[in-house]
């Protein structure tokens, strides 16, 4: 069934903070390979004129992903998770993450589609830090698979 | 902010070193750990293929930190990246052996932009298909 074009702009309430821990980062950049020093040497940061060990730019996703979650669960919008695949994912960022922020995710539907039964929701993920300044924007879309006979 | 790269230096068509990187079941396993996704069509045979896939899939997300990669080496700091995003075209197949699977990114800078930046165009693939579209990054130089 179609998702209620309705719900085009809503704005979910913000997430409580996520504190960005320098062993969270280090783990990430280890997970992926990534032995670059300023994901965990703060000095090396320093040396490139960041003040902590910053996250590889894909990091945030696990934060912002986690608040979308609210928008994916929401029971009046009424998403099939279980038929849910990622389509697309954007971020613009103001300033890499690095440890010690306290970020919160303020998440809006940007865009609700439905394409040969496919239904396509955009979600857009604000981060602020503690201060109340933007760190970073992150898009993703979701594409919820026809259901087979539907 | 500090990029190794000189805005001056690079022109449209600029190639960037290109990297092959390789995935292995624990590599996703790790991953799930770190990213908190813990979805089983990333480390469960036996699910994924329930649901239809030829074997386990990496995660789309671990795809895209790799291909990333290709540009923090080139420009020796991940604050340069403006924007960044890429399509989920098709999945990298992690087969259970020693080998595992390889995605393969080369990059080159496909506009100068305003304000010391530059459009790198992107092109991720595995086993001879192309697993990001659209894949493209706003990167600003010294």
């Amino acid at each position: 069934m179609a998702l209620d074009q309705s719900f085009v702009g809503r704005t979910y309430p913000p997430t409580e903070p996520y504190e960005v821990g320098r062993e969270k980062i280090r783990e990430f950049a280890e997970a992926v390979g990534d032995t670059s020093p300023v994901y965990t040497d703060p000095e090396a940061a320093k040396a490139l004129g960041h003040p902590d060990v910053v996250a590889p730019p894909t990091f945030v996703f696990s934060i912002t992903f986690k608040a979308a979650g609210q928008v994916i669960a929401d029971p009046q919008l009424g998403l099939d998770y279980s038929r849910v695949v990622h389509g697309d994912q954007k971020f613009a960022y103001a300033r890499p993450v690095r440890a010690g922020d306290r970020l919160t995710v303020t998440s809006t539907i940007e865009a609700i589609k439905s394409l040969a039964g496919n239904d396509i929701l955009d979600i857009r993920g604000e981060v602020h830090d503690e201060t109340g300044e933007r760190v970073v924007t992150a898009w993703t879309k979701l594409v919820a698979r026809a259901a087979e006979g539907a | 902010m500090t990029s190794k790269i000189a805005y001056d230096d690079v022109e449209v068509g600029t190639e960037l070193p290109a990297r092959t990187f390789p995935v292995t079941r624990d590599a996703l396993v790790r991953y799930a750990g770190a990213s908190g996704d813990f979805n089983p069509i990333h480390w469960n045979e036996k699910f994924a293929k329930e649901v239809g896939l030829p074997d386990v899939i990496a995660h789309g997300m671990f795809t895209m930190a790799e291909a990333i990669r290709v540009v923090t080496d080139w420009t020796g700091d991940p604050g340069a990246v403006v924007e960044y995003g890429v399509r989920f075209t098709k999945p990298v197949v992690v087969p259970n052996d020693d080998r595992g699977a390889t995605i393969e990114v080369s990059a080159k800078v496909a506009a100068k932009l305003d304000d010391r930046t530059v459009r790198v165009d992107l092109t991720a693939t595995s086993a001879g298909q192309k697993v990001l579209g659209m894949s493209r990054a706003v990167v600003r130089l010294g």
